[in-house]
This record gives structure tokens, C-alpha cells and sequence, in this order.
């Protein structure tokens, strides 16, 4: 079957021109700081948004991992750190995307539609980690530090420093889903 | 009767933590490699190849396979001539698994309220113990640590007798297809039929013990296995649901008996990090 993949070298802070010019199906080495941030973060940044509060980080430009990782052994800065399901972030992600300008999200499976309908209307972009992949993206991670939420343990808020993180272009600022197009474009190379 | 230690116990459990988090089983590594040799799809291949290079580095450089290191799920065949000196056998495995989370370096993924407080419980407590009595003074202890990405996914369906054969593959198919990218495909999938609502769901569980490659005794339900995985990987879901033909990397199907009026089809879900451990004491 065919398919050359393009790989794009991608550095933050994350240039908006470059991000909109990502394509579902890109291959992607994010170097720079990304923000871990899962269920519990979410429903506390929730709580900030609603009360009118400014949140303990801006995520203006920012990229938020969803990931909950292992704790850091004796020889390396992080854990196992691998994406988590995105799906349960879709309650609260277009709030985010139009409230605090996030310029892109990483995690793995797929997007509702609000959330799609608000990475086009942001101009943002949702990436792919490979989910199980934890060890190999813990490679990644150079440095790691709690930025806020220490309380929520593993769903505490960590800054990540990382380097040539492969991640792959999920959902465009056009809307392009590749959890649609993927799928649909394997099964009409198989029927040829 | 014979006399197993609780601090015995203590002590396989622990590293029966370590262990299922860091190494694959042979038999699940062996079929995803099989499954990159297989894979027509470019995007698949890479990410079925960053599949078994993630492996290695776990298991070289002993850290988890996966972050989410899942439920301590364990299933206990206990002999009816055991005694165990010292405590009892649930509190043995909780300690186990309370050093075994701590001292690998795994994650605690357990709250203890699942609506109010959602405290995290911190060093992954309490364990989950499916227990089985059986005859002679063996104790054979196995973990299947779930993640909640994948157990999110599972399923369980009241079908009716009439729906026969053609409502379970509909079920099943639907159960994994709908499931998309969401339980990190190349997916393991146990299914459980007969018994009771609750009994199906833990026979689905159970299903995921046997080693990959390997159907049922009975011819049957081997068909119905690899009916169900063509079906599945006819989707073309793929690795990470980003397209390809390797949804589902194998099918287990375990049956039990049922009530005339009832035909119980539960579907567990693994992800391809189908992690597990067995020891025999």
C-alpha cells in the first residue's frame, strides 16, 4: 500500500502560521515545553473559567498533553508517559480552546464534534501520541517539574521539556479528522 | 493441608506487580511483531513499529510499558488444602500490591469514592480478587493489571436466545469497531458468554488470561474466535484507530451455562499492552 508519510520538525512557542499549515495524516517532532493535564485538571481549570478566576497557568499559544504519568525513578526526570483517551477532555475542551487561545492538544482516539467545530473555528490543532507508548515517549521528556494541582497526584499539572516527541497531525484547523480519513483511506487502498 | 506465609504471598505479589508492568508477555509480543510483519498500511506499520520498540526500552531500562498501569486486577485459583499463616489471603494481596506499586515506581490510578471525593488512594489500593476455590494445596496467583482507557470500552449485552450466533457477532464487532482509537488498538479481546450479567463480565476478564494464538478447545467457539477477529479487523479502525488492518490483535471466547431465558454476551476490551502474570505458590 502506498502512503509516504510527511515528518514536520515542529519547535514551541508554537508558531500559529506553521500550526494551520498541518495537515490530518502528518507525521510530527514536537521539541519545546508541553503542560500535562487530565480529568481532575480539567475539572479544576473548569472551576477557574466559571468563577471567572484566572487560571494558575496561561495557556495562551500553550500545548496540553493529556497524560497522567508514573512517577519519576532515581535515574530519569519522569515516568511512563503516555496519552490518555481525549474523549473524556470533549466537555471541556471548547471552553478552553475559546477562553485561554491553546494553541494545540496531544492525546489519542477521537474528537466530538463541538470539539472539532472549535479547533477549526481556534485555528488549533489535536495531535496523536501513541497510546502504550509511554516508555518510548518518556525518552522524549529531558526535564519535568509540577507546575500546580501537586494534591491530584499523578493528575497534578507537570511542565514537560521535550524533544522530537512523535506525535501525528489527528484533527487540522481545518476540521480534517483523521480518525475518519485514516480509517476510510486503509480501506479503499485494500479494495483496489 | 499445607501452610503458605503471608509475607510469601506478600512478596510474589509484589513483584508480580513489577514485573506485569514493565515486560510483555511473550505470547502477546510475539503476535504484535507478527502483526507489523502483516501490516499492508504504512501509518499502521510505524505505529505497530513504536509499539515494539516502546516494549524494549520498558523492559531494558525497567520502567512501565504503559503509564497507566492499570486496576490491580487478580484471579486466585485457591486450594481447598491451603492454610494461610499469618493473615488472610486478601489482606496479602493489597499488601503486595501497595509495595509492589510503590517500590516499581507505578502509577495509583484508584480513587476511593467513585462520585463525592475521587481521592486518589495513592499507592493503587485496594486490588480487585476474583477468587476460585479448587481442589489440592496449590496457590496460583494472577495478575491482569487493566488500564481505564480499554476497560472503559467493555460491554455487556442481554441478548436473547433467538438472537443466536448472528446477534453475538453483532454485538462484539460493534462493541470493539464503535470503540475506535479509544482503547489502544491493536486490541485483546475477551468475550464472556452465559451465566448471569455479572458472571458474563467476569468470564469476558477471564477470557483475556489465555495466551494470545491459542482458541478454545472447542471447535465451535475457536470458529466464533476467528470469525469475530476477521470481522473486527475488516473495520479498518487499525492501530490507534488511525486506519489499518490490525484492529483486534486475537479474540478469546469463554462460555458457561445460562437460564433458558437468557443469552449474556459481555466483551472485555484489552489494549495491546495486555499485560499479565502468573505465579504458582
Amino acid at each position: 500500500m502506498s502512503g509516504s508519510i510527511n515528518t514536520i520538525n515542529i519547535s514551541t512557542p508554537i508558531n500559529k502560521d506553521i500550526l494551520k499549515s498541518l495537515r490530518a495524516g502528518d507525521n510530527v517532532l514536537l521539541t519545546g515545553t508541553i503542560y500535562t493535564a487530565r480529568d481532575a485538571a480539567h475539572k479544576r481549570f473548569m472551576g477557574c473559567i466559571d468563577r471567572g478566576e484566572s487560571l494558575p497557568l496561561s495557556l495562551d499559544s500553550q500545548i496540553i498533553y493529556y497524560c497522567g504519568p508514573t512517577p519519576p525513578t532515581p535515574k530519569r526526570c519522569i515516568g511512563s508517559a503516555g496519552p490518555t483517551t481525549s474523549s473524556r477532555m470533549d466537555r471541556c475542551a471548547p471552553y478552553i480552546l475559546r477562553k485561554t487561545g491553546l494553541a494545540a492538544m496531544i492525546g489519542k482516539g477521537g474528537r466530538g464534534v463541538d470539539v472539532i467545530n472549535s479547533i477549526k473555528e481556534c485555528g488549533a490543532v489535536y495531535f496523536a501520541a501513541t497510546g502504550g507508548a509511554g516508555a518510548l515517549i518518556s525518552s522524549c521528556i529531558k526535564s519535568s517539574h509540577i507546575i500546580c494541582y501537586e494534591d491530584l497526584g499523578p493528575e497534578a499539572v507537570y511542565k514537560f521539556e521535550v524533544e522530537a516527541l512523535p506525535l501525528t497531525v489527528a484533527v487540522d484547523s481545518l476540521g480534517n479528522d483523521l480518525y475518519v480519513l485514516g480509517p476510510q483511506e486503509y480501506l479503499s487502498q485494500k479494495s483496489r | 493441608m499445607r501452610t503458605i506465609n503471608f509475607s510469601t504471598i506478600v512478596n510474589t505479589v509484589k513483584q508480580m506487580c513489577v514485573d506485569a508492568a514493565y515486560v510483555l508477555p511473550d505470547d502477546v509480543l510475539a503476535r504484535i511483531r507478527q502483526a507489523r510483519d502483516d501490516e499492508p498500511f504504512p501509518r499502521a506499520r510505524d505505529i505497530i513499529g513504536q509499539i515494539i520498540e516502546n516494549a524494549n526500552i520498558a523492559a531494558t531500562e525497567k520502567i512501565p510499558i504503559c503509564q497507566d498501569t492499570g486496576f490491580a486486577v487478580f484471579f486466585v485459583k485457591m486450594g481447598c488444602d491451603v492454610r494461610i499463616d499469618g493473615g488472610n489471603l486478601i489482606d496479602a494481596v493489597n499488601e503486595g500490591t501497595r509495595q509492589g506499586y510503590a517500590e516499581g515506581y507505578l502509577r495509583g490510578s484508584i480513587v476511593d469514592d467513585p462520585v463525592f471525593d475521587r481521592k486518589n488512594t495513592s499507592d493503587n489500593t485496594p486490588a480487585l480478587v476474583h477468587m476460585d476455590l479448587v481442589d489440592g494445596d496449590r496457590l496460583e496467583i494472577t495478575i491482569l493489571p487493566k488500564g481505564g482507557g480499554c476497560e472503559n470500552m467493555s460491554g455487556l449485552a442481554m441478548l436473547k436466545p433467538a438472537d443466536g450466533l448472528a446477534g453475538i457477532i453483532k454485538f462484539v464487532r460493534d462493541t470493539a469497531v464503535n470503540a475506535g482509537g479509544n482503547p489502544c488498538p491493536p486490541t485483546v479481546i475477551g468475550v464472556g458468554i452465559g451465566g448471569t450479567a455479572d458472571a458474563a463480565s467476569v468470564l469476558a476478564k477471564k477470557a483475556l488470561l489465555r495466551p494470545v494464538g491459542i482458541n478454545h478447545v472447542d471447535d465451535r467457539y475457536a470458529k466464533l474466535e476467528s470469525n469475530l477477529l476477521d470481522e473486527i479487523n475488516a473495520s479498518g479502525v487499525g492501530p490507534q484507530g488511525l486506519g489499518g488492518k490490525h484492529t483486534a490483535l486475537w479474540v478469546s471466547v469463554e462460555y458457561m451455562p445460562c437460564h433458558i431465558a437468557s443469552m449474556p454476551v459481555a466483551v472485555s476490551i484489552n489494549c495491546h499492552a495486555a499485560r499479565r502474570v502468573t505465579a504458582a505458590l
